[in-house]
């Protein structure tokens, strides 16, 4: 017995000691970078304290009642009383938890609303709008009043807030941002929305948490912060230099693949948003490995993108083109 | 278990067992109410997601669905009456009231495959749209619970022609009583907030 | 309809390929040894047609372990293959479905078999009766559910695994997007074995509420009663939502329905929605049941009654009644308006209020108690700080604002690992510790056990813990790799040695099963534990009609209040009666079969075979419907000699097996 709490002791102690030096604490949630991230962390903070204020009283009550009331050689004769409980205490242990939950209970839905919102301080600045669209396995970026769409990362003005507009144009994924802001799904022929505001020039970590088969794990995006001047400037330059997209390279990118960045100087809203419930489906069920067991019979889509003229000749696969273009700026990060 | 006989009580209640069993019943009854609730949300979301297909107002006759609702409120009525008369220990009457509740039951299956093909006939399928596939599946799970409730009574009253009026078999009958009143419930909240409702909207 | 086999049995891995000769081998194996050593009969008539609540009980739990063996491998593939970065041990197909596998079994075909499984056969002997309400009904409910898990099972060596995650969500889970058959066996399995759950639930309601023995009014329950009792009614109140969705599922995927696809109109958060009515209860489904094992057993072993009796049990009625109440925390971030995630947040929150009083009803049975730190206890005994963690950190997910940073993320697996881990598999594991010798006679072993425990606890805390700081550096789940500049590298390495460490203690339990076995003292008494309640009063391994006559009950705790006064009075032969117990029968099995080829032919989308098979299941039903079987007698001569056996050796030359 003895011997075995001294080991699991050490053990968590080894543990411990490890996750420190491990992390100290440069964990991305605890380092928000915006607003409505920081909002989120003072959040996590606050319930953090409160929660280790809870287990430190129950594993020192815990502690305490075991290692006083345990069996020893000379309380073999101890008989323990009959006991059936204690209204008062009873009470007093079902008032504390709603004591405890109301305190978390008020920040919480305080944050909920705050986060919905543009962020204070920044309401009288026009938001930037950038259309997300997630597909198989790669994050469109539509900005709209620009004109021009971004494949695998994002470039925003800083002290801005952003007002993502989020979809898919097929499987769910979940849109995310841990330095900037939480994360909201994507849902193909429905919108969610995210604001979020980066309050310095810098490179930060995007991704799907949703898992949504095979290509999942490569889901990542690159969010670049940059000064006004320099964003005015990346805009012009993609303007400028980047090539316009067509409907079929559109159609090919939301094929289930993987591809690198990639920039145009058009956006594919002027085609379809798939926002819109009576848009057209951009689903390719053939083309999704059936791992290695039996296939299962496919349905027929009237709705589907293939079906507009009835012929559907162009079905050759051209190789999948993965070069990387450089209009993403300096990605240097920070 | 089965020792133990209070004859005080109807045939069905008598013994312990019977009375586990229809205490049994009532409770999967609760869990077919939750089964058929959670259809009906199904259709209370999906019901108007037409993707370009027929609407309700497009597809249902009225008059079809009103001899079937006739139909199933009276076989209800003629099962009341089967276990009526198994109270009062009156095998032939219960028979014949069994009877005309199977083919009462009958009537509105096949009312119900003729409306199906119907609309079937109209391009009206489970593939059409989110609101046909629901429809299908709600309608279709009371269809099948009445055939599977008829397929059942069959085998009742074979039953009860083979031993005559036992414990076991009013206590069959009995659930098998209870069974096709839930239908008949089912069914009024379908002809309402299917069919009356689709035709108001 | 040509078959094409290098489709029909999954290929290409080699993993795979040496698990399909391995099942091949063990499968001939067991049917040339059962054969050899003549035991087909002993089998059949005493197990696979038993309708005694305690052998399906133990067939429930044999399977649970099984499965736990299942389910714990492709665990330990998941840490293997993602404890360092870019690894290749497995590719992203394989992993999504081993993540998959081992969700659904871990939950549906561990937790619930083994639960539904010390339920059996704890229960009837805690009331006082001899049997379930149902026993056939109850035979069936195991045969359908070892149906649906052997479905499940194969899955990955024919035909291909399911590989959406074990919630399955759409539209990834439909044809769109998952056009192999993988999917189908989610659909259908689980449909299996649910019906055989619902039907579990549907006995239990009738079983507590008709049989309990004479003087036992509801609120003398034993905890482990109750709690098995408001978990039935959840069952009741939440499979069938379960089946309504598998079956849309179902629909969807082979039939071309629109329920959940993008196209005609169809809409994925419903499936989301749906499968979360019935999760979310699902998870109080399979805790409710532990917690009144841990009440019971940490009464026992504090040698107090339970502390706080009628707030344990106002406790559970209100996180039954709150566990309806909360399924849309598990998508905060699905674009609900404000209100909405606030509502939800503050019912999930609220759900700390029972649970916290049900940690200190349990620290205050322990209060001025004489706690013995048996192995049994020991677990019970973990749980109270490793679900602290579990619950708080659950707390810190409810609130939504926060949930939007802990959404997905290894965080989230960490804290409901932490809940299900202490909260299902310590108290499990505390109930087989504590049970076994009614079970089977004998007493696991002490020695090895402490080494289960130690083991697996640390190695549960050493595999877990990591994942909280990982996800909130921002490691999601279910991904199947990660790069090296993420830095997810060293906790994920500490993470997959403490699964190996957590191996290790699951394999001292196996061990210690095989151990006991063998060489384990079978004197052990009826009541080697000094317990408090009714199923101790019977013989070990307990006697098949349970009592040779109906216990009367005046108090809480009865056994031990029985003990005390010295009302434990020998049997008088006047008082025994004929004892009347239901035959065995095959019906349950075979419908087992049935659905299970039925099944099977649907998996593969061969609908009119599926069809033409199904008929079976309807001719079972038939034929149960004209089974006018009485059941049988036992005699009064029976009863008293084995009576006699074990009332005159009992508690004789008994040595003490607990220190």
């Amino acid at each position: 017995m003895k011997k075995s709490k001294v080991l699991l002791v050490s053990l968590t102690s080894i543990m411990a000691v490890l996750l420190l030096s491990g992390c100290e604490n440069n964990m991305v949630v605890f380092n928000p970078e915006g607003p409505i991230a920081r909002q989120i962390t003072e959040l996590i903070n606050f319930s953090i304290a409160l929660m280790l204020l809870v287990t430190v009283v129950v594993f020192g009550l815990f502690g305490f009642i075991v290692w006083k009331y345990r069996e020893r050689k000379d309380n073999m004769d101890y008989e323990p009383p009959e006991e059936h409980g204690s209204t008062v205490l009873e009470i007093i242990w079902t008032v504390i938890p709603i004591l405890i939950i109301i305190a978390l209970t008020i920040p919480t839905v305080k944050t909920i609303y705050a986060i919905d919102e543009i962020p204070k301080g920044y309401e009288d600045q026009e938001p930037l709008v950038i259309h997300v669209t997630s597909a198989d396995w790669k994050w469109i970026f539509s900005y709209p009043e620009q004109g021009i769409e971004t494949v695998n990362y994002v470039n925003i003005p800083e002290d801005r807030p952003i007002d993502f507009k989020l979809t898919s144009a097929g499987t769910m994924q979940s849109f995310w941002i841990p330095a900037l802001a939480g994360q909201k799904y994507t849902m193909a022929k429905a919108e969610t929305q995210l604001y979020l505001v980066a309050d310095n020039p810098g490179s930060y970590v995007g991704k799907n948490t949703n898992f949504n088969g095979q290509g999942y794990a490569g889901m990542e995006f690159e969010v670049l912060s940059q000064t006004q001047k320099d964003f005015d400037q990346w805009v012009q330059d993609v303007k400028e230099t980047a090539p316009k997209m067509t409907l079929e390279e559109y159609e090919k990118m939301l094929e289930p693949s993987h591809l690198g960045r990639k920039t145009f100087s058009n956006t594919h809203l002027e085609w379809v948003d798939h926002s819109d419930p009576h848009s057209k489906n951009y689903t390719n069920p053939e083309m999704y490995d059936r791992g290695h067991g039996w296939p299962g019979k496919i349905f027929e889509d009237k709705d589907n993108y293939k079906n507009k003229d009835g012929n559907n000749s162009e079905s050759i696969n051209h190789k999948e083109s993965e070069n990387e273009d450089s209009h993403g700026g300096d990605h240097s990060g920070h | 278990m089965s020792a133990k006989v209070n004859a005080a009580l109807p045939l069905e209640y008598q013994t312990e067992q019977n009375r586990m069993n229809i205490l049994g019943f009532w409770v999967f009854l609760g869990a077919e109410i939750v089964l058929f609730a959670t259809l009906f949300g199904v259709y209370g979301v999906l019901g108007e997601r037409y993707a370009g297909g027929p609407t309700q107002k497009d597809i249902f006759i009225i008059r079809d669905v009103l001899i079937q609702t006739s139909l199933l409120l009276t076989s209800s009525f003629t099962m009341g009456i089967s276990i009526f008369e198994m109270r009062r220990s009156n095998i032939k009457g219960m028979l014949m009231w069994l009877v005309f509740t199977l083919l009462l039951g009958g009537g509105f299956l096949f009312m119900e495959v003729r409306e199906f093909i119907h609309y079937v006939h109209e391009g009206a399928t489970m593939q059409t749209s989110a609101f046909l596939s629901s429809f299908f599946v709600l309608l279709g799970t009371h269809g099948l619970h009445v055939t599977i409730g008829i397929g059942w009574a069959i085998l009742l009253i074979i039953q009860i022609l083979q031993r005559g009026l036992t414990p076991v078999t009013a206590r069959k009958a009995f659930i098998f009583g209870l069974y096709w009143h839930f239908l008949d419930v089912v069914w009024i909240f379908i002809f309402t907030f299917v069919y009356l409702q689709g035709l108001v909207m | 309809m040509g078959i094409k086999w290098d489709e029909f049995f999954v290929t290409g891995d080699p993993l795979i390929f040496a698990s399909q000769i391995g099942i091949a081998l063990t499968l001939i194996g067991a049917l040339a040894g059962i054969t050899y050593f003549k035991k087909w009969n002993y089998l059949w008539t005493e197990w696979l047609t038993t309708v005694d609540h305690k052998k399906i009980g133990i067939m429930y739990i044999l399977m649970g372990v099984l499965m736990f063996v299942r389910g714990g491998i492709d665990g330990l593939m998941m840490k293997g293959q993602t404890a360092v970065p870019e690894n290749g041990f497995l590719n992203a197909q394989h992993y999504n479905e081993v993540f998959t596998t081992h969700g659904v079994i871990m939950i549906l075909f561990v937790a619930m078999p083994l639960l539904i499984g010390l339920m059996n056969f704890v229960i009837p002997l805690q009331i006082g009766a001899r049997d379930v309400a149902f026993p056939q009904l109850n035979a069936l409910s195991f045969w359908l559910t070892f149906s649906g898990a052997m479905l499940f099972n194969i899955s990955f060596i024919i035909g291909g695994s399911p590989d959406a995650g074990w919630t399955s969500y759409f539209p990834l889970a439909g044809k769109e997007f998952s056009p192999g058959i993988g999917n189908n066996y989610y659909a259908v399995a689980l449909q299996i074995a649910g019906a055989g759950t619902l039907m579990t639930g549907i006995n239990f309601v009738v079983t507590v509420l008709k049989m309990r023995t004479k003087g036992m009014t509801l609120m003398k329950m034993p905890m482990f009663t109750w709690t098995s009792f408001i978990t039935s009614i959840i069952i009741v109140a939440s499979f069938p939502i379960f089946t309504v969705a598998l079956a849309l599922m179902t629909f969807d995927r082979t039939f071309g329905t629109h329920f959940f696809t993008i196209s005609g109109g169809g809409m994925d958060m419903l499936w989301a929605n749906l499968f979360w009515l019935w999760g979310h209860p699902e998870v109080y489904i399979v805790v409710l049941p532990a917690f009144g094992m841990l009440s019971d057993i940490i009464s026992t072993f504090a040698r107090k009654t339970l502390y706080g009796y009628k707030s344990m049990v106002i406790s559970i009625v209100m996180i039954s009644v709150l566990s309806m109440l909360v399924w849309v925390h598990h998508f905060f971030t699905m674009g609900n308006s404000a209100a909405v995630n606030s509502f939800f947040s503050i019912t999930t929150m609220a759900i700390a209020i029972p649970t916290g009083v049900k940690v200190f009803n349990w620290l205050f049975t322990m209060r001025k108690g004489r706690i013995k730190f048996t192995t049994a206890m020991l677990w019970a005994l973990a749980f109270v700080p490793n679900f602290v963690i579990g619950g708080v950190t659950g707390v810190m997910l409810a609130m939504a604002a926060a949930d939007y940073q802990y959404h997905n993320t290894l965080f989230l697996v960490a804290h409901f690992h932490y809940v299900l881990i202490p909260g299902v598999v310590f108290p499990i594991f505390a109930g087989l510790y504590f049970w076994w010798p009614k079970m089977f006679g004998y007493m696991l072993n002490e020695r090895i056990g402490k080494w289960n425990f130690w083991l697996f606890v640390v190695g549960f805390n050493v595999t877990f813990m990591p994942m909280f700081f990982l996800g909130l550096d921002g490691a999601v789940r279910r991904a199947y790799t990660y790069s090296a500049e993420t830095g997810f590298g060293p906790l994920m390495m500490i993470s997959a040695i403490g699964s190996i460490i957590l191996a290790a203690g699951f394999a001292a339990l196996v061990y210690n099963i095989y151990w006991s076995a063998r060489y384990a003292d079978r004197n052990i008494g009826n009541d080697p534990w000094d317990a408090r309640t009714l199923e101790w009063a019977t013989a070990t391994p307990v006697q098949h009609y349970n009592f040779a006559s109906l216990p009367e009950v005046t108090k809480l705790d009865a056994f031990w209040h029985m003990k005390k006064n010295d009302q434990l009075q020998p049997l008088k032969e006047d008082e025994v009666e004929e004892i009347h117990l239901p035959s065995n029968t095959w019906i349950p099995i075979y419908m087992g079969v049935v659905f299970g080829i039925s099944g099977f032919l649907l998996v593969f989308e061969w609908t009119i075979a599926a069809a033409i098979a199904a008929i079976g299941i309807f001719a079972g039903l038939a034929f149960r419907s004209f089974d006018y079987d009485e059941g049988f007698h036992v005699h009064k001569d029976e009863i008293l000699e084995t009576e006699g056996i074990w009332r005159k050796g009992a508690n004789k030359g008994v040595k003490n097996h607990v220190s």
